[in-house]
């Protein structure tokens, strides 16, 4: 993957982050490895999170892939959407 | 503590907020999270139907953390509110959830939904066997 896409699927985390992820702190300038559960993020607001991040990178995440861990952290939620959709 | 308990999980939803949902992504969030008997419970009254959606919510996030579940990859649908006639609601698991709720020895899961203005709660405790009423 060259680094503009993966800064392009960072940005587009953060900016479905910043509208569906209730967070406290602001998601443009959360650290990539920071816990999004403590950030405020609630179990339901992942499920909006997870909507949004399928229809905006055409995706289906697996039963699975459907665990606390992968919508922890930006970080991790790039590294479940590389695995769904190669770039 | 009784014996066999082995978990018990709680969480607390807004309604307003799973309104929010079903108003931004409509059907892909209504099947993606709830079971069509959930959903025709829901609808047979559509003023309440978030509420009811969003104690449903709240149950299946009890219900995960009640059985350890949060890491195991579960779909929602898989964790089931049931309603008897009677009003009570039991909760039923299918696939990933109840094979996983089978590994960890859970026999009976209990549930308590309610809802007061703009929340709802659910509290689940998961039972290692059953437990006789005393």
């Amino acid at each position: 993957m060259s680094n503009v896409t993966a800064d392009n699927r960072i940005s587009v985390i953060r900016r479905i982050l910043a509208e569906h992820g209730r967070l406290s702190s602001d998601a443009n300038t959360l650290d990539p490895d920071a816990d999004l559960y403590r950030a405020g993020m609630t179990s339901h607001a992942s499920v909006n999170v997870m909507l949004a991040l399928e229809g905006e990178f055409d995706v289906e995440f697996p039963d699975h892939m459907l665990k606390r861990g992968v919508f922890g952290s930006i970080a991790s939620i790039r590294a479940a959407l590389d695995e769904l959709a190669p770039s | 503590m009784m014996a066999g308990t082995l978990g018990v999980g709680v969480d607390l939803v807004r309604v307003s907020r799973v309104a929010e949902s079903i108003e931004n992504f409509g059907d892909r969030f209504l099947h993606r999270v709830f079971t069509p008997g959930e959903l025709a419970y829901a609808e047979q009254a559509p003023a309440l139907a978030a509420e009811r959606l969003a104690a449903r919510f709240a149950a299946k996030e009890a219900a995960i953390k009640a059985l350890g579940l949060a890491e195991q990859g579960v779909n929602l649908r898989d964790i089931e509110v049931q309603r008897a006639p009677s009003g009570q609601c039991h909760m039923a698991l299918h696939g990933s959830a109840n094979a996983a709720a089978t590994v960890a020895g859970i026999q009976q899961l209990s549930v308590s939904l309610s809802h007061e203005g703009d929340y709802a709660i659910a509290v689940v405790v998961a039972r290692s066997k059953e437990i006789p009423n005393t």
